[in-house]
This record gives C-alpha cells, structure tokens and sequence, in this order.
C-alpha cells in the first residue's frame, strides 16, 4: 500500500457500497472526542476552508439528532442531519447521514457512518467508514440517470490501478 | 446536473456490474472477445454489446490480429472517477489539518489545566 503523505486523510472504497476515511492526529482519543463532538470545537473544522459553518446541532445520545450546515462560497447552503444510533464515548460512534441537497424527486438517501477512535501512543487513529443504503436504492439512481455507481467505479478503479502497478 | 447518456461517460459505463467484469479481465491483459466469452458465462452478442459501451467512454480498446479482434484496457479512461475519489480526500485532509489545531489548542488548555 502507498503511504499518504504524514497529515493527509487516506480516502479507500472496502466494497461497492462504501467508503472509508482513515487519519491519525497527534492527540489522544478523548480529545478528538471532543473535537467532533462538541458543537463550538466542530465549527472551527467543518467547513474545510470552503465556507462557514453556519448552524453546529449535536445532541448526543441515543436516538439523538445532529445537524450540520454550512455557507458555501457562492451562498450556497449545504445541510447535512442524521441520528445518534450508537455511542460509546471516545471510542465509537455510529450516526446516521443523510444529505438535504438530493436534486428534486430523488429520494433522500441515509447513509450509516460508524466513527472509531483507536488511541495508540496518545495519538488517535479516527477512521470513518460510510455505509451507503441498499443496492436497490443504488441501482435505482444510476437506472434514473443519476451520477452513481461511483462506490463501485471507485472500488473498481483502485483494483485497476493496483494490477496497472 | 444533467448527466451524460450511460454511453458517454465513465461513471456510468462502470455502473453495469458485468462491463466492470469486463474491466477487471482487461486488466490482467489483453483478451479476445471469444475468451470474454468462456470467463463471463455470457452470450457473444451481449460481450459484444458491453465491450462497445466501453469503446465508446475509451476504456477500452480494439486491434485486429489476424482474424481476431484484440481487447485492452486504457486505464487513462478512469482519470474522471480517481479525480472524484481524490477531491473527497483533499476535502477530509483539509478538513482534518484544521481539526490538528483545534487539537493542539485542547492539548495547550488540559496542559494549562494541569499545571494550575
């Protein structure tokens, strides 16, 4: 496997319907804990440099809701909510992630991500994998026309360029 | 976005589970149709019809020998999905070098605390 470069998030695609983000920080995992927790702390990181975090809800617990939106360049809003479902402080988080931005009649899709923290060190490894609904709903977009079946193009591309190596 | 037609572009082109078969077969090398054939369990005509679909994103491409005609990937035809994929890095690493110094701030404040 290639090596990021130190400080870069690693972007990889497990199976047709995922996604899975994997970063190390040089903190322990109660803090990263808290970085992604805590409302005040989630909106200095959001954004990504792309604009402003513009409302941060978290109600953490079980059954609780989250909303994040942002203040694209261009004043564009992109909204982002979903559910607690299951969380085990500094270790685990699995919430619920559906995007408000679907194109009109497209359904909306919840996607299921499961956050895990492992501390090593005092430093944390944070790795995100995304769960996207069913193949039925996925088949359903890329017949509708829709840009889709990128998880499998994605899963597809890397197996190429590892047998191109 | 209006989206290309399932002919033209890429994404889409790999969203058929076989001519995704047919990609992976290529990519161990070049194969004629008839071989495509005996490892998909599928007809000619339907081989046929995907490996068109695939000529026409550029993923892959044809050669006569003799009285075989050749099949190859171009793997350079997948430049748009890895550009995807690499966009949504780029936002998480950006995303994550600003969670570094919220994280270093916390470490500052629990050290403050600490030494009080």
């Amino acid at each position: 496997m290639t090596a990021a470069a130190s400080g870069t998030a690693k972007v990889t695609l497990p199976a047709d319907d995922q996604i899975l983000i994997e970063r190390d920080f040089a903190a322990p995992a109660h803090l990263v804990w808290r970085a992604v927790t805590e409302p005040d702390l989630v909106r200095r990181w959001w954004h990504a440099n792309r604009g402003e975090v513009i409302s941060c809800e978290i109600d953490l617990r079980v059954g609780g809701k989250w909303r994040y939106v942002m203040m694209a360049e261009g004043d564009i809003e992109v909204g982002f909510h979903g559910e607690y479902r299951e969380i085990v402080p500094n270790e685990r988080i699995v919430s619920t992630e559906i995007y408000e931005g679907m194109p009109e009649g497209m359904p909306e899709e919840e996607a299921v991500n499961t956050a895990t923290f492992t501390e090593e060190d005092g430093r944390t490894t944070l790795t995100i994998l995304v769960q996207h609904s069913t193949k039925e709903f996925r088949d359903g977009h890329v017949e509708s026309g829709m840009e889709d079946g990128l998880q499998d193009a994605l899963d597809l591309l890397e197996e190429v360029a590892i047998s191109l190596r | 976005m209006a989206r290309a037609a399932t002919t033209t572009d890429a994404f889409n082109a790999v969203a058929e589970p076989r001519r995704r078969q047919i990609v992976d077969l290529l990519a161990g090398g070049e194969r004629a149709v008839g071989d495509l054939v005996g490892e998909l369990g599928l007809g000619q005509p339907q081989v046929s019809k995907h490996l068109r679909v695939l000529r026409e994103v550029g993923l892959v491409e044809a050669r006569d020998q003799g009285r075989q005609r050749l099949y190859r990937l171009n793997g350079h035809a997948l430049k748009p999905i890895h550009d995807w994929v690499k966009s949504y890095e780029r936002l998480w690493s950006e995303r994550y070098e600003l969670l570094d110094d919220v994280l270093e701030d916390l470490k500052k404040e629990q050290s403050d605390d600490s030494g009080s």
